[in-house]
């Protein structure tokens, strides 16, 4: 699943969220309970010849995230198969990335943009936990 | 796409014959006895104007022309030792295959085009055969092929040699692992004009499947090659990359990758990370896709050296198949 697909997943779980408060009384959802939700954590993500800043991030199961993808130099991939994960990031430009992980385990992300002679080596770990 | 009812097996048979030099291919057809045969030799000779012939080929891999260790310190010797192995040979390739990092990647343009330039030169001294390039993402990905146009010519496109279909796929010079939908279109509309039995042999720098996505071992719409490829029966893929041999199957559909000629990667199946093998100056060549092959001057069996025989022990001859163990018919002078 790519990132669009992800994206779509969340429009539609927040359109049914949205009836949910619309028809929701009676239910067990009500309108106050909803608006509670926390927004997703949003992590920002560096890209550069030849490195992600942070390397290493940890994110739980279940937990909606945005990954806010920038580069500091030319344009990089943020690739991770297991995720659905293939974004490209372009110079001067943000790209977010939602992703909600539905299964613990540690990820490889490598850039999948051929950017230079230490390409090979850019790659950062993503870590979900329970 | 053309259809036709004849048994795939009835119209090639390509069968490796020994694996001295990347990998030498023999090509031949056993077809043109018989009814279907027969069929089929004319079909093919009205298509691109050839009936299926015997011929050898080579392929190589993954050059890295401008690297110089480590882990490899010695340059372009294992390119230059390849080539004068091809020119020894008594049975001559009649086409030299490169599946792509032809070149290092280099810092400068100027720099990129020694490279390119000194590829051609060492190239050029094989005799008698045609030289045939994909793009690797170190010859074309940071300038979208531009130099590896200038030097080399397209970075896809296709021909056909004594019957058989050659494509060349461009899976780097996007910059991403990918083929694209022009190509891809532009492949399907090439394959059209064949029944499903003709013998094509497809060559790209990436692997076309999920080999080790992690290491960027992948074509991120290889799925969509392999599906438009599936139909045609007898189909060999061979692509580099990996820096090793290794051999996959979809359906009939065969993918063999060639040992470099620079350094080795480690087997993915087993390794942590991607590190190249280690330089042993006593074994200089050891893991590249240089053999030392000996005996069979008279036509017997060859004697190969140092072969991984642990990796690939294929049998049967329906489709490309190399041989690693023992091969027959070809030999090196030495």
């Amino acid at each position: 699943m790519n990132s669009e697909h992800k994206c779509t997943r969340i429009a539609l779980a927040l359109a049914l969220v949205g009836a949910a408060m619309t028809t929701g009384s009676g239910s067990g959802w009500s309108p106050r309970r909803v608006a509670a939700a926390e927004p997703p954590q949003v992590i920002e993500i560096k890209a550069k010849k030849y490195e992600f800043s942070p390397s290493q991030i940890t994110l739980k199961k279940g937990a909606p995230v945005v990954l806010r993808l920038s580069s500091e130099d030319r344009s990089h991939g943020f690739f991770v198969k297991p995720l659905g994960v293939d974004a490209d990031i372009k110079p001067g430009q943000v790209t977010d990335v939602p992703i909600t992980p539905d299964a613990t385990g540690e990820y490889v992300v490598i850039c999948d943009h051929y950017c230079g002679l230490g390409h090979g080596n850019m790659k950062m770990t993503l870590t979900v936990v329970q | 796409m053309v259809r036709n009812p004849l048994d795939r097996r009835s119209f090639l048979r390509i069968a490796g014959s020994s694996l001295s030099i990347g990998a030498l291919y023999s090509a031949f057809a056993p077809l043109a006895h018989g009814a279907s045969g027969a069929i089929l030799t004319r079909t093919l000779a009205e298509l691109n104007g050839e009936a299926p012939g015997a011929f050898s080929f080579i392929q190589l891999s993954d050059t890295h022309v401008g690297f110089n260790g480590p882990p490899d310190p010695l340059g372009t010797s294992a390119f230059e030792n390849a080539v004068a192995t091809i020119n020894r040979l008594k049975r001559r390739p009649e086409l030299v295959i490169v599946t792509g990092d032809l070149t290092h990647d280099a810092d400068s343009p100027d720099e990129h085009a020694k490279r390119y330039r000194l590829f051609k030169e060492i190239a050029a001294r094989i005799g008698g055969a045609q030289v045939k390039v994909v793009p690797g993402e170190n010859d074309a990905a940071l300038d979208g092929g531009v130099m590896f146009r200038e030097f080399m010519g397209p970075t896809y496109y296709s021909f056909d040699h004594r019957g058989v279909h050659f494509v060349a796929l461009d899976n780097v010079s996007s910059g991403k692992p990918a083929v694209g939908a022009a190509q891809l279109a532009w492949m399907k509309a090439d394959l059209a004009r064949f029944p499903t039995s003709a013998p094509i042999i497809v060559y790209t720098h990436r692997p076309l499947f999920d080999l080790k996505p992690e290491w960027e071992w992948f074509t991120s719409d290889g799925d969509q090659v392999l599906t438009a490829l599936a139909p045609y029966e007898n189909v060999t893929i061979l692509y580099g990359h990996i820096h090793r041999q290794n051999f996959h199957q979809r359906g009939t559909t065969k993918m063999y990758a060639a040992r470099s000629l620079i350094f080795a990667f480690p087997d993915p199946e087993t390794a942590s990370a991607k590190r190249p093998a280690q330089f042993d100056k006593d074994h200089p060549f050891q893991n590249l896709g240089l053999r030392r092959v000996t005996g069979g001057a008279g036509g017997g069996e060859l004697r190969i050296e140092d072969v991984e025989l642990s990796m690939n022990q294929y049998s049967g001859t329906v489709g490309m198949d190399q041989i690693l163990k023992h091969g027959k018919g070809d030999s090196v002078d030495e």
